[in-house]
């Protein structure tokens, strides 16, 4: 139980979900990468305030803002991903050109 | 050590295993189904992280949202969005995922380094906090109280965007026999075909 295997943990399921952003076909797999990422930033957020700050716990608070984030930031995305497959017919990432100059 | 430190060992190496094999699969399985249900096996062993950095209420928040919320969500989508398409391979695909994976373990492996040789000023936990929940909600409703209603705010604009995102501004007309009469206006997540055994 140390501070560094959180670390070590969160940094690969960052790696992980970065891999996955830019490599998944699948839109609805590219959401889901962002949400490992997010929680990699919150696992990184909570070991600090328990190793670093654990009297007055700041990170705490800061990882209960980045999930209320993350669920509106879920909720608007699926809406999008939605929206496109109805006008383009496909989830393909890579036949989207739309905000392509 | 004494039993409560090898307790907290082999749950956290457990809960990093199960991370990092379910987020592997969430990545790297074909079928998206499957990987929608491993990140909800994601989210549940990194609540179970939480609970051993001392974050309930953190944890309890990560169940309800992430696996209650989020994860329904993206299985909706999966669902409305159930078009069993093959994506047509292009040029370099396979080199693009080749060096992208060098990329991420060449940075997994520069954030190794830095954070191990790093000098952390790790407070030794003398005092011990009597509730987490009380602490954050004195973060909450005196230091961060803006923020707080800010985050009210966004939530509200989210649910606004989203319903006005996904909406479909015309309906087709259907007549009595089921025909629709304007193709171009059907919603494109119509039902599959019944399934066997079921007629209506």
């Amino acid at each position: 139980m140390s501070l560094e295997a959180f670390l070590v943990v969160a940094a690969a399921l960052f790696c992980i979900g970065i891999y996955g952003l830019i490599t998944s076909r699948n839109a609805v797999r590219v959401l889901m990468s962002v949400e490992l990422m997010l929680n990699a930033v919150n696992l990184n957020l909570l070991a600090f305030s328990n190793f670093l700050d654990s009297g007055n716990i700041r990170g705490q608070v800061f990882a209960t803002f980045v999930i209320a984030i993350a669920a509106a930031e879920a909720a608007v995305g699926l809406a999008i991903v939605l929206s496109i497959y109805r006008s383009r017919d496909t989830v393909d990432m890579e036949q989207f050109n739309l905000l392509r100059w | 050590m004494n039993l409560s430190e090898g307790v907290q060992v082999v749950s956290l190496v457990i809960l990093s295993a199960m991370v990092i094999a379910a987020a592997m699969g969430v990545v790297l399985l074909p079928n998206i189904v499957y990987a929608a249900f491993l990140l909800g096996g994601v989210f549940i062993s990194v609540a179970g992280l939480y609970l051993l950095l001392n974050a309930d209420f953190v944890a309890a928040a990560q169940v309800l949202i992430y696996v209650g919320a989020v994860n329904v969500l993206i299985l909706f989508a999966i669902m409305l969005v159930n078009k069993r398409q093959a994506y047509p391979e292009f040029k370099l695909s396979g080199l693009r995922n080749t060096i992208t994976a060098l990329v991420c373990i060449a940075l997994f492996c520069l954030l190794t380094i830095t954070l191990t040789s790093t000098n952390w000023a790790i407070q030794p936990a003398t005092f011990v906090l009597t509730s987490t929940l009380v602490t954050i909600a004195k973060h909450f409703f005196y230091d961060y109280l803006l923020p707080f209603e800010l985050a009210s705010v966004l939530l509200l604009v989210a649910l606004i965007g989203a319903i006005v995102l996904a909406r479909r501004e015309f309906i087709a007309d259907v007549q009595k026999d089921g025909a629709i009469v304007d193709e171009s206006l059907s919603l494109l997540e119509k039902p599959r075909e019944q399934l066997v055994g079921t007629k209506l």
